[in-house]
């Protein structure tokens, strides 16, 4: 019973092509196939966001997708976000205001997080609260969760200001 | 004579020991994706299985045909009971003394039930296995409620009957009904019932604490791997008791218990789900064993809801006797307890009911009777402890329940009747009337101080104006002042009366230091998120005077690890973490004769300081702890043996009772009955503090569960016993939109038996949120004649309730 067919994605900038069923979960392709464990399996409903990851920019829960309609895409999990030589500000956030205890959720919501702050690099706890919806955390109550976002966001600003400073007075600079 | 630049505050804080909010050394493997959970491991040849499961919850099994689902591509082997009945596997032992089908023996008793065990070469192919197996069933009278179980001539367990159609005795006793487990009693029922006979004022109330589910993120699940070459049998899994699973898996399979290795990985939470032992666990040892191929299963979630544990399901019916001034008298409490089908509530032996007998809370109450029959039906088993204690969230919920009512009845404010009736500081070690003897506690300060914080007459004051704008039609929204006071007993517990499986709930740590000054030390327990491999080290740190950070803390592995009882019922800092300080202890005890030595001077002329020992009176002369680490390792010292390493097994002298305050200030719609939680504080007591930010995270976390549970968390069935909230979408897990800013706050009253004086804090703020989120909804329609409704209380509840009260005009 091959009903396999050839598929072609790209994930963590790296280009994977194989054979699988147009059934196969997104999921299951990236921890079984890929070996890529950071995505989990909470609920395999779109409920819980524990396998989130992104797709093309966009934050998309892999227990509810087939590669068939992953084919041709760019995928970005947690591992592609940061590691020990270059931790993410979220990943360093996280650790600092004990945004975390199990861990099982984690890598869906720093993934989902990075989103977050690139649609809104501003978020209110509000903007927060509301766009991290889609990610179920069973340890943490999420307050520390809100607070490692905010204190990644105004890191990330900061760096983003600093840097646009520089540039800006140059402009200046130039205008003179 | 050493020149030693270092401060003694500096050399404090060096040493990252308890009180200070160490950050978690687990932190930096998660947040890369690189945590290790069960499901991360993958072997060479790894097969996946799988369970057919019952539609039904009460059917007779007339037939199961597996050849068209071994012809499916990648099915390997497909076992059922009849393969499982020569090796005595079929059904197995329970927690709680009685026995569970491991796969369907001729009929099933709830619906999800394990009928047939799927073996494939991926999880596919287990599917569509699962999907070719057909069985036969005969459906039968379904009994989803316990009081018609009792009443019924179905009979639902027919092993516990003798051939008259009498029930056996069973684990606990005798049996007053084919369908009756259990009758527990606790305290003096004469004398109980002859003071409300006799009393000026009596409150009751019947109130069902419903079913609800721990529901961690990660699911239940284990990889079985059989060595036949070695006879050895590695088991990983989420097992939060590895080493009682290992003598367990021993036991019912006849291995040798060296030639098992049970190895819990990191644990995606627990809560409780993952204490019991389930068919998952057998059928994937039988499968690796009878295929010679590692197994691998893993629970989906609706499986988890189904079948894996579930918490609660308690209908307690209570009786509360006063003086018109509000002393309280007497207490009586009644629980008809829904165990499922078959009794695998997780509990030490002796305790059928946990320890629900703390029924009488925080309050010295004269006198008082318990009595809990346990029953059966047609649902899930399990009944597990769902971040709690054993049935503590059951017993507390009441007595804050039970509190309020007797406010009402007396015409009193809620805050001041629990004020009047709290245990005073100088009463301890209190002796309660169901036997518990309580090691601490200095509760008038603590509600004291919960009480300014918020401020308490203000809200009051605020309510009775909201009720008058309310009564005037200037607003629809009313407001609830949640209270709750807890004392919880956490700490399983001293080995003369707990025991699981006869296995004396001590706990257990060992150490090794290595010559350059750091160290690995072992532990019984297991963390599914707590931290341990954090606060451990800072037990540890502060008493054998090695930095923290130069301290490994490894769990789970049961070839490495020393016997303990696990993690659960918060005994994980109670038991293991004071036998972490008396092996530190030790250590420090072989430290002070090597120091001694290398000083020239008596043993008893040295003292320990932070992180070394000083010659008393001439502290410029010193050894620090990593110099005596060395030395330890590379010199004859006369009478002491080389290296430096030591091991405890603590079996503590009583329970720790953490206690707690908590204020909840909530609105609520009056028409669409949508609860807005404005305020929440909560005042925790656990003792000596190890780590604040970790402490305060348990706390943010367990008032969050308290919350799913209190207003929209439930295991519910229909009358055919379906699972009516079987996936996310029904079973409430709030996010962080519907989830309150919490403030925290503490006292320490440290435990006077405790080697450090801590008591355990991960499940307090369930335990003390779960009443105060249902007294804030209770008390926001108090002012119009409500006393009680059952939780949860979800919007549809709540409108309910306001309807019912008149207040939709």
């Amino acid at each position: 019973m091959s009903n396999k067919k050839h598929y072609k994605i790209t994930v963590n900038g790296k280009d994977e092509e194989f054979l699988a069923e147009p059934r196969e979960l997104l999921i299951y392709t990236l921890r079984e196939r890929l070996n890529i464990t950071g995505p989990h399996i909470g609920c395999e409903t779109s409920h819980c966001g524990a396998c989130t990851v992104t797709i093309d920019g966009k934050s998309v829960k892999a227990c509810t997708m087939f590669v068939a309609q992953a084919d041709g895409k760019d995928i970005t999990t947690i591992e592609g976000i940061g590691g020990p030589d270059d931790l993410h500000p979220l990943q360093n956030a996280f650790k600092e205001h004990h945004g975390l205890q199990c861990g099982y959720c984690t890598p869906g919501m720093i993934t989902r997080a990075t989103k977050l702050l690139e649609e809104n690099p501003n978020p209110t706890e509000e903007d927060i609260r509301f766009g991290m919806a889609g990610n179920i955390c069973r340890c943490t109550g999420y307050q520390n969760i809100v607070k490692s976002i905010q204190a990644a966001a105004a890191e990330m600003n900061a760096a983003q200001s600093s840097s646009s400073e520089v540039v800006g007075h140059k402009s200046v600079e130039a205008a003179e | 004579m050493k020149d030693d630049v270092t401060s003694r505050e500096e050399r404090i804080e060096n040493l990252k020991g308890m009180g200070c909010s160490r950050k978690r050394v687990e932190d930096a493997r998660f947040t890369q994706g690189k945590g290790n959970y069960v499901d991360d491991v993958k072997l060479d040849g790894m097969l996946f299985g799988d369970f057919v499961r019952s539609p039904y919850a009460h059917a007779r099994i007339k037939n199961i045909e597996t050849a068209a689902a071994l012809e499916v591509p990648g099915v390997l082997a497909v076992l059922t009971a009849a393969d499982l009945e020569p090796l005595g596997l079929h059904w197995m032992p329970t927690l709680a003394g009685d026995k569970q089908m491991v796969l369907a023996d001729g009929k099933v008793l709830f619906q999800g039930q394990e009928v047939a065990f799927v073996v494939a070469e991926d999880r596919y192919a287990a599917a569509d296995g699962i999907e070719a197996v057909e069985v036969e069933y005969e459906e039968l009278e379904v009994l989803v409620d316990p009081f018609k179980a009792l009443a019924s001539d179905v009979v639902l367990r027919e092993d516990t009957v003798d051939e008259t159609g009498k029930p056996t005795d069973g684990a606990h006793g005798p049996r007053k009904h084919p369908n009756h487990i259990f009758t527990w009693e606790a305290g003096d029922k004469g004398p109980t019932f002859e003071v409300i006979d006799a009393a000026e004022v009596v409150a009751e109330e019947t109130m069902y604490y419903h079913r609800t589910h721990p529901c961690p993120l990660e699911t239940c699940g284990c990889v079985a791997s059989m060595d036949k070459v070695n006879g050895k049998l590695t088991l990983w899994g989420t097992f939060q008791a590895p080493h009682a699973i290992r003598t367990i898996v021993s036991l019912i399979s006849g291995l040798e218990e060296h030639n098992i290795r049970v190895i819990s990985p990191d644990i995606g939470g627990g809560f409780g789900n993952k204490v019991g032992a389930y068919p998952g666990y057998v059928c994937s040892v039988v499968a690796s064993i009878v295929t010679g191929k590692p197994v691998k299963w893993i629970e989906d979630r609706m499986d988890n809801l189904m079948t894996t544990a579930f918490a609660r399901d308690y209908w307690m019916k209570g009786r509360i006797s006063a003086t018109k001034e509000g002393k309280i008298t007497g207490l009586h409490c009644h629980v008809t307890a829904d165990h499922g089908g078959f009794d695998a509530c997780a509990d030490p032996t002796k305790f059928p009911a946990g320890f629900m007998n703390i029924c009488t809370g925080s309050y010295d109450i004269p006198t008082a009777f318990l009595e809990v029959d346990g029953v059966y039906t047609n649902k899930a088993p399990g009944g597990v402890s769902y971040r709690c204690s054993f049935r503590v969230t059951e017993a507390v919920y009441f007595i804050e329940r039970m509190i309020e009512v007797l406010a009402i009845k007396l015409n009193m404010d809620a805050a001041e009747l629990r004020r009047i009736n709290f245990i005073r500081k100088e009463q301890f070690p209190y002796t309660a009337a169901l036997g518990w003897e309580y090691d601490s506690g200095d509760y008038h300060t603590a509600w004291d101080k919960a009480l300014k914080t918020v401020d308490y007459d203000g809200l009051r004051a605020e309510q009775a104006q909201r009720v008058e704008d309310f009564k005037a039609g200037k607003t629809r929204k009313l407001m609830g002042i949640g209270l709750s006071f807890f004392t919880e007993i956490v700490g399983a517990g001293p080995v003369k009366n707990c025991d699981i499986l006869g296995l004396g709930m001590f706990d257990s740590c060992e150490i090794r230091i290595h010559p350059t000054g750091s160290a690995i030390a072992r532990l019984g327990t297991i963390s599914q998120g707590q931290g341990h491999a954090t606060t451990f080290a800072q037990i540890l740190a502060s008493e054998i005077g090695l930095p923290a950070d130069s301290i490994t803390i490894e769990e789970g592995d049961t070839d490495t690890a020393p016997y303990g009882l696990g993690t659960y019922g918060s005994r994980s800092t109670p038991v293991a973490g004071a036998a972490t300080a008396m092996a530190g202890r030790k250590i420090r005890a072989k430290a002070q004769m090597i120091a001694a030595y290398l000083l020239e001077v008596h043993d008893d002329d040295v003292e320990f300081d932070v992180d070394r020992f000083v010659v008393k009176g001439a502290p410029e002369r010193f050894k620090t702890m990593k110099e005596i680490a060395f030395a330890s390792y590379n010199q004859a010292i006369p009478g002491i043996e080389p290296g430096l390493e030591a091991v405890s097994y603590y079996d503590p002298p009583n329970m720790t009772y953490p206690f707690g305050a908590y204020v909840c200030v909530m609105d609520i719609d009056v028409d669409t009955g949508v609860t807005d939680i404005r305020r929440f504080y909560a005042l925790d007591d656990c003792g000596t503090r190890i780590n604040p930010m970790v402490i305060e995270g348990q706390v943010h976390g367990g008032l969050t569960e308290a919350l799913a549970v209190a207003l929209g968390q439930e295991i519910a069935y229909d009358d055919m016993g379906n699972v009516k909230t079987g996936t996310l979408m029904d079973f409430f897990l709030p996010t962080a939109w519907e989830v309150p800013n919490y403030e925290t706050d503490f006292t320490v009253t440290p435990s006077p038996h405790h080697p450090i004086g801590a008591k355990g804090v991960g499940e307090s703020p369930h335990v003390g949120g779960v009443p105060c989120f249902s007294n804030a909804v209770q008390d926001a329609f108090r002012a119009f004649g409500n006393t009680h409704t059952n939780m949860p209380h979800d919007h549809w509840r709540i409108w309910k309730t306001a309807n019912e009260l008149g207040l939709h005009g």
